[in-house]
């Protein structure tokens, strides 16, 4: 359980960001090690992509994807928070802008795929 | 004060230094009643053995600060309203700082680390100089400005869990001092104020989870100031070039 001194939302992005780094450290060197395999063992590397077809690794794709989304847009906020000395309002409006951003170039990466 | 016919089930931790366990209160609910009053109620009507903290009752002087339902809190200024759950009160002392007895915490390392994040003055003029002028518009004074009002209550430092996994952090409080008076212009100490709060307990440690300023009774914001000396670090490593 959440103890109650915890329960607000600085404090759970801060969570957010902690697992969500620990978990890109434990994926990134088997995701590099999957990538390897194109120079040293194609066949395997081929068995490895017809998994992705499979509906349960899809939605783990899902769940890596967010990792790092959530992981860099948290690190940017940290960064932006501790090194702009912005007013809070000024932060949301930024966040807000970034967000949206994201959202339409996002959009239109994935019409293009 | 009317009494009405409502008790509170309250818990209060009792013991000393080696340890102790919660005993249980039934006080009577009164109109506008806050935490310190139910506290004062025990001690007066039930248990006079029952030890605790408080001093001026109207939020200046920082003394009355506790555990209440798990989160820390100014029990002076704390309405029993606000904070009661089914009827039942968890009262313990401050989180993070060692037990004299009872509800009393042991401020020492709170008070001790101040001094180390360098947060005593260090003058420039002597009472033979003219008073100097300060510009209320200056953006270092506005900076000083929003941090002031720390009533020294403890209640960020209680709150903060990297106080809680680092022995050394030197906390939200006394960097937030150390941060006001980087920004006093009448303060010629900036060199040895940077240098202590980049030690091992320092500035650096903040992760920046905000429960300083969630909890913070007047409404200042620790990690903010925590952030500016971050940048003032930075920035300082960057001119010296070392
Ligand atoms: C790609 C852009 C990335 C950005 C902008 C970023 C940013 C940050 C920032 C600012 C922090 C400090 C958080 C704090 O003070 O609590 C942090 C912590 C961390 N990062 Fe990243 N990071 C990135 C990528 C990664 C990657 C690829 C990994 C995995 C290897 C990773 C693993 C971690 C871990 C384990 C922490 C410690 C979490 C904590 O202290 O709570 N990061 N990151
Ligand atoms: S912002 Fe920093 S000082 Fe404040 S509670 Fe969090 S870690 Fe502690
Ligand atoms: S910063 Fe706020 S919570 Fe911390 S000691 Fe000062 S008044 Fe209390
Ligand atoms: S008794 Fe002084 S602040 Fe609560």
């Amino acid at each position: 359980m959440i103890r109650p001194h915890r329960s607000h939302p600085l404090w759970l992005a801060f969570v957010l960001h902690r697992i969500s780094g620990l978990a890109l450290a434990l994926f990134l060197p088997v995701h590099f090690w999957v990538l390897s395999l194109m120079l040293t063992d194609r066949e395997r590397l081929d068995g490895f992509l017809l998994l992705t077809e499979n509906a349960v690794v899809k939605l783990a794709e899902f769940g890596l994807v967010f990792l790092l989304a959530v992981h860099i847009f948290g690190g940017l906020r940290l960064l932006a928070m501790e090194f702009l000395p912005w007013t809070s309002r000024q932060k949301t409006a930024a966040a807000a802008a970034v967000g949206v951003s994201i959202l339409v170039s996002g959009t239109f990466l994935f019409q293009a795929i | 004060m009317t009494e009405t016919d409502k008790n509170i089930d309250v818990s209060v931790w009792r013991g000393g230094p080696s340890g102790g366990s919660f005993q249980r209160f039934e006080v009577p609910r009164q109109d506008s009643q806050t935490v310190l009053d139910v506290v004062a109620w025990i001690q007066q009507n039930d248990d006079p053995t029952l030890s605790y903290r408080f001093a001026c009752r109207v939020g200046m002087c920082g003394s009355c600060a506790m555990m209440v339902n798990g989160e820390p809190r100014w029990t002076c200024r704390t309405h029993v309203d606000k904070v009661l759950k089914n009827d039942r009160l968890e009262i313990a002392p401050l989180r993070n700082l060692p037990v004299i007895k009872d509800l009393a915490a042991d401020m020492d390392p709170f008070f001790d680390k101040w001094r180390k994040a360098g947060g005593v003055f260090h003058p420039t003029k002597s009472r033979n100089d003219p008073v100097e002028e300060i510009s209320p518009l200056e953006e270092e004074r506005q900076n000083a400005n929003a941090g002031i009002e720390c009533i020294n209550c403890g209640v960020c430092f209680a709150a903060c869990d990297v106080v809680a996994g680092n022995p050394d952090y030197l906390g939200p409080a006394a960097l937030n001092r150390a941060w006001t008076l980087l920004n006093d212009t009448r303060d010629c100490g900036s060199q040895s104020i940077l240098a202590a709060v980049s030690q091992g307990g320092g500035c650096h440690n903040c992760h920046s989870m905000g429960n300083c300023a969630h909890f913070c009774p007047n409404e200042l914001s620790p990690m903010t100031s925590i952030a500016g000396l971050k940048r003032a670090t930075a920035l300082s490593i960057l001119r010296s070039g070392s």
